[in-house]
């Protein structure tokens, strides 16, 4: 028979060794706790400034010399239309980009170029953006300074982050299923129509929703491009009672967003904008909280009927 | 050439001949100068051992390498009785893959229902009849013999299947298509022995309705399931002829090394 092990050291052994794993484990809590505690107590200070300004009325009503009648209606609208802009030019261009490269394009230098700057695009300063788009957009399109130009500027701005995104969603399918795909006679579109779009749509859906996130915080490129801060209308209806009954004065009109209402209100001297201002970013986080929150339920309930 | 003798009762029509086929990925030579036959309605089994290419001649049938660059093939696969060259460079891959249908190693069915997954090569040739549709849908889930297991389901996901079932679901879709040669990977080496036997029973009652070529790692299942075998190594045909014959008394020293498994 073997003889008896020396228990006694091996677990002196295992003793110091999982001091190393518990010191690692309580540095990385201690990192997480940084990060996670310093939103946590920006969220909560905003929240005790803001809370007891939210009523009905500030959501209806416009901006106001007086704090305590000012609202941040026109921002609020402003920011959902130009959201909406954003979502109808961003996805499309977007989506079809990223089927694009990831089906269609040659594997040559040329599609390497473009995939090397579309990465390096999700990386450029949002006021670069807004630059471009006051040039283009606003003057040499003749836009103007209007809920176009912002829609346009930020689908621009998410445009490299739903390609990525769709890229991702595309690479994730197996070659298996294209392989089936095309086995049967399908033609390159019958494959991306019938397979690739609908299965990566839970992915792609994830990252439009993550890079809309983004940009309803954006300020800077907005702000560029000639957003006004103080907005006492709203946009022109889309819906009339006469033909043709849709309008789309809206997209010419000028408008203000959720964080240029509340970089006005933080820069007056009075506390009690500041106070509006707290309010506002409250409403502004929730915003962006409730889209990621529905991010993660679409991909959840979309991935349930896919599996690989 | 090899030749083959004529034990089977019927006579024996070729459905498609192997000319001088050699096969690229980019600079290295897979497949080398192979010269075959494939004879109508019967199975012809591609044995070898592993990167002996014959995986690579399978998806040189229905033309799969077209999906990816840098592939070249030189040399002929004409399909019978039209006597079309299918890897001639003016012949649409599309074209083939709708005569040719392929079964894959791992099952791969779409997640879609199995309803969809069966209709879809209908659908891509323009079938949007729901008569004909349902029709076909049930005649190919019967052949691969999944009608009794799926008729009260068709439209559940196809993933909800077993690994088994979703295989001959996977034939269901090759089969609906009413294709002129069906071409099975190593269509078992994903699957449990009962699965394996399933499938296997199911290839023996398909070659009255269609030629079959299969590639297979597993000798037992050639000897089982084949009329005709090639064995293939590194890249070259070695031996052509009844799977009998092959298995039994062995033209080559090399076949007779690698069936008795001194090699391989």
């Amino acid at each position: 028979m073997e003889a008896a092990r020396d228990l006694g050291a091996i677990r002196a052994l295992i003793a110091k060794h999982k001091r190393w794993d518990m010191i690692f484990g309580l540095c990385g809590l201690l990192a997480l706790m940084i990060g996670v505690l310093t939103f946590a107590a920006l969220f909560v200070d905003m929240a005790i400034d803001g809370i007891p300004r939210l009523n009905w009325d500030f959501f209806t009503s416009f901006p106001s010399r007086k704090p305590a009648q000012a609202g941040i209606l026109s921002a609020w609208v402003g920011s959902s239309l130009v959201m909406l802009v954003t979502a109808f030019f961003a996805v499309p261009l977007g989506v079809a980009a990223g089927i694009y490269l990831e089906e269609y394009a040659p594997k040559n230098w040329v599609t390497d170029v473009i995939e090397i700057n579309i990465t390096n695009l999700a990386g450029v300063p949002s006021i670069v953006y807004g630059l471009l788009a006051l040039g283009l957009f606003v003057y040499q399109f003749g836009f103007g300074q209007s809920v176009l130009s912002a829609g346009l500027t930020l689908a621009l701005l998410i445009l490299p982050v739903v390609i990525v995104a769709t890229r991702e969603a595309i690479r994730s399918i197996p070659q298996g299923i294209r392989e089936g795909a095309y086995a049967l006679g399908s033609t390159q579109w019958q494959v991306c129509k019938d397979h690739i779009i609908p299965y990566s749509m839970p992915g792609i859906l994830t990252g439009v929703i993550i890079g809309m996130a983004r940009a309803i915080g954006e300020t800077a490129p907005i702000i560029t491009i000639g957003a006004l801060t103080f907005i006492a209308f709203l946009p022109g209806a889309p819906l009339k009672a006469e033909p043709p009954f849709v309008s789309f004065e809206w997209l010419f009109s000028g408008f203000t967003v959720m964080p240029i209402q509340m970089f006005n209100w933080t820069s007056r001297p009075e506390a009690a904008f500041q106070q509006n201002a707290a309010a506002a970013g409250f409403v502004l986080v929730l915003m962006t909280l409730a889209m990621n929150g529905f991010a993660i339920w679409l991909r959840y309930s979309l991935r349930k009927k896919i599996k690989w | 050439m090899v030749a083959v003798s004529a034990q089977e009762a019927a006579p024996v029509v070729a459905k498609a001949e192997v000319r001088g086929l050699n096969f690229y990925y980019s600079d290295f030579h897979a497949l080398k100068a192979i010269d075959m036959p494939v004879y109508e309605k019967k199975v012809t089994a591609l044995i070898g051992p592993s990167g002996c290419g014959k995986s690579t001649f399978l998806r040189s049938f229905n033309r799969m390498h077209d999906l990816y660059p840098g592939n070249r093939y030189e040399g002929e696969i004409r399909l019978f009785p039209d006597d079309v060259n299918v890897l001639a460079p003016g012949v649409d891959p599309i074209e083939v893959r709708m005569r040719i249908s392929m079964v894959f190693q791992k099952p791969n069915p779409f997640p879609k229902s199995i309803y969809e997954n069966v209709a879809y090569g209908l659908r891509v040739r323009g079938e949007s009849r729901r008569v004909t549709l349902n029709e076909k849908v049930e005649e190919a889930l019967r052949s691969a013999a999944l009608w009794e297991e799926v008729k009260e389901r068709l439209q559940e996901p196809a993933f909800n299947l077993s690994g088994g079932q979703q295989q001959r679901l996977c034939i269901a879709r090759a089969l609906a298509t009413d294709p002129e040669i069906l071409l099975f990977d190593e269509p078992t080496s994903a699957l449990d022995p009962i699965a394996t036997a399933s499938i296997e029973e199911l290839i023996h009652d398909l070659k009255n309705k269609v030629t079959i070529v299969i590639v297979t790692h597993n000798m037992q299942q050639a000897a089982r399931v084949s009329d005709y075998t090639a064995y293939m190594y590194l890249g070259e045909l070695i031996e052509f002829g009844v799977t009998d014959e092959i298995f039994i008394k062995p033209k080559k020293k090399e076949t007779e090394d690698y069936i008795t498994g001194r090699f391989g």
